[in-house]
């Protein structure tokens, strides 16, 4: 929590929070856009579907976070588990 | 012998037998200059042998100057450089002697074992690695850090333990002390590998360095990060070039630490596994084994010394302001450390290899590598746990203390050494990323032209980040994103921290009752036999008894009547 009376910063606001992710997510597509126009030199099949390197990015990330969520099932124990006797 | 020719540990073994009687400028002075001067000496020096004496009859080589040896001779002078600018500041009561002379030590041990051009030699330095820098665990003085050491101690000295019996070993077969390319086969050649594999975090040997190196202090943990595990990546790139085991130990290293990182709190730790993913990036270069792909991993290695450094120091410098270190504590430090907190973005851009940044023109090498050969699936699993290093050293380190939601706390900004520390790193992050011709490949041992900066390599880098922040980000914006939690993450340490204490206690345990039963029994047994004897031997029982003499005599004639019946029969 921001101390009272502190002057609010720009970063502070969660409209201008989103604003930012907005632009973050055109810039991305601008980027994966690219595919369109410009053939890249590819050594492996899976190269050549279109975005394969942004789509591989944001379902690799997905499936990483989800699984290491689960994974908190299986290992997660209280901080002071190894001190704990 | 030339002062060109002294092997380099030399001049930081002095020194550090020097620190603990000098005191204030004097001895900042000289921690800056040993480093400094070290690495100047190295300039112009011709490959080849230096510095070598006979002992017991064996001829040490305590100086082998070539490309490769030379590459990690000058990244541990910078690397020392920089980690005693940061911890220059120490003050006595954060046990400063102590400190720097552990932190010396530390470092001319790793310069030792990288120049050492034979088993002895490199043997003793890698004891001497572990000794060192245990006191830099030791010097945060929780009881923690005391109980982590102690296991760090351990398993490295083990791995020492494990490198002499291997060279004893090839001495006995080859009847040479060298420490040169061995590739794997015979006894020998695996006890040497899985020595050098403890060191460099090979997958269920990696816990002493998640378990110690975020228990060290804030100043120690920057020089830990920078030297064991490289030192163990040049013996591997050493002794085991194009050992293919190494392609999927290497790939297991970059992938399985990034679920890990996920979801760890303390975000050293969460370094800490980063470091393991980054080291798998270079292990696999080195099994990969082509000159391209063990280029990539030395300068990778080289790199990551430096960006990592980077991150741990920017780390440092908010446990040193606010005492905190946990996701869960920080957040909005940007607003107090608004330096520290750019100079940390500097670090994570390079290590998730962004174009223009450092890890972008040495990662890269190593999966062009895989391409090349034809390795498709190493190079997707490389694929994603490049995704993963944007997820946890990317974004969650700085996003988790400076952004995130404001914690409230207020900080001054850290001390100048420690902020200077961190934009020379900085800068250098940024200036092997734009030059890596003029900076980082000529250092490289292996000729090979390498154009990191081709469109596709940019715009698929670019795709493939960005979609991968923005998976982050958006989860964070709907929840989907797993809340930082206090919490203990279980890992393969698990075995020797939980489990066998608990086996140990409850063999313990059965023994004794075991053991307990059956001396029961037996004084039982004893018991029985006491009374018996005293009921057989009393004066009432009938062994006793007192027998008149007539008795007898009619027992005589008894048994000579039965003699002599048997006797005519």
């Amino acid at each position: 929590m921001k101390p009272e009376g502190e002057k609010e910063r720009f970063l502070d606001r969660q409209e201008n929070v989103d604003r930012l992710l907005w632009a973050f997510t055109v810039l991305g597509c601008a980027v994966l856009a690219v595919d369109f126009f410009f053939h890249r030199h590819a050594y492996l099949s899976w190269e050549h579907v279109w975005g394969f390197y942004g789509l591989f990015g944001a379902v690799g990330i997905v499936v990483l976070v989800q699984a290491a969520k689960g994974l908190r099932r299986l290992v997660m124990r209280d901080e002071d588990y190894y001190e704990s006797d | 012998m030339s002062p060109t020719e002294l092997p380099p540990f030399v001049l930081f073994f002095g020194a550090a037998v020097l620190t603990p009687f000098l005191r204030g400028r004097v001895r900042g002075g000289i921690l800056l200059l040993v480093p400094l001067l070290g690495g100047l000496s190295l300039l112009g020096l011709e490959p080849g042998s230096y510095g070598q004496i006979t002992v017991m009859g064996y001829r040490l080589t305590l100086m082998r100057v070539d490309k490769l040896s030379l590459l990690f001779g000058y990244l541990f002078h910078l690397a020392s450089f920089l980690a005693f600018l940061f911890a220059i500041h120490l003050k006595k009561e954060e046990g400063a002697s102590l400190q720097h002379t552990a932190g010396l030590l530390y470092a001319g041990s790793a310069l030792g074992a990288v120049f050492a051009g034979d088993f002895i030699t490199l043997f003793v330095f890698w004891e001497i690695l572990a000794l060192s820098s245990v006191f830099l665990v030791w010097a945060r003085g929780s009881r923690r850090s005391l109980t982590s050491g102690i296991r760090y101690l351990v398993v490295n000295v083990v791995s020492g333990v494990l490198l002499l019996a291997g060279a004893v070993v090839h001495v006995h077969q080859t009847g040479s002390i060298a420490f040169e390319y061995m590739g794997l086969g015979g006894i020998a050649s695996w006890l040497i590998l899985l020595s050098f594999g403890i060191k460099a975090g090979f997958p269920l040997l990696h816990n002493w360095l998640v378990d110690a190196y975020p228990e060290a202090t804030p100043t120690g943990t920057v020089f830990l990060s920078a030297f064991t595990t490289k030192v163990a990546v040049y013996a591997l790139a050493r002794a085991f070039p194009g050992a293919e085991l190494l392609v999927w130990v290497g790939v297991t290293m970059t992938v399985f630490p990034i679920f890990y990182a996920v979801i760890e709190n303390d975000l050293r730790r969460v370094l800490s596994y980063s470091m393991i993913n980054q080291i798998g990036f270079m292990v696999t270069g080195i099994g990969l084994g082509t000159a391209l792909s063990v280029n990539g991993a030395v300068a990778h290695a080289f790199n990551d010394v430096i960006f990592k450094g980077l991150l741990m120091m920017s780390m440092g410098a908010v446990l040193y302001r606010t005492g905190k270190i946990n996701g869960t504590d920080l957040g909005g430090l940007y607003k107090s450390m608004p330096l520290t907190a750019t100079f940390s973005m500097v670090g994570a851009a390079s290590i998730s290899a962004l174009p223009l940044f450092s890890g972008f023109v040495s990662k890269s090498m190593v999966m062009a590598a895989a391409l090349e050969g034809g390795h498709g699936w190493v190079w997707l699993l490389l694929l994603f746990a490049s995704a993963g290093v944007v997820e946890h050293a990317g974004i969650k380190i700085p996003f988790f203390s400076f952004f995130a939601h404001d914690s409230g706390i207020r900080t001054r900004e850290a001390p100048p050494n420690m902020l200077l520390a961190m934009g020379i790193a900085a800068v250098l992050c940024i200036a092997i990323g734009v030059f890596p011709q003029w900076t980082v490949y000529p250092l490289l041992p292996y000729a090979v032209e390498y154009v990191p900066y081709d469109t596709t390599h940019v715009v698929t880098q670019l795709q493939l980040l960005l979609f991968s922040s923005l998976g982050v980000f958006w989860m964070m914006r709907t929840g989907w994103y797993p809340p930082e939690k206090r919490s203990v993450n279980l890992d393969s340490d698990w075995v020797y921290r939980w489990l066998a204490p608990r086996v140990v206690g409850g063999v313990g345990t059965v023994v004794a009752v075991v053991d307990g039963g059956l001396r029961r029994l037996f004084l039982r047994g004893v018991g029985a036999s006491l009374r018996r004897a005293g009921r057989v031997l009393s004066p009432t029982s009938g062994l006793s008894r007192h027998y008149p003499t007539g008795f007898m005599v009619i027992w005589v004639t008894i048994l000579l009547g039965a003699y002599l019946l048997f006797y005519f029969l």
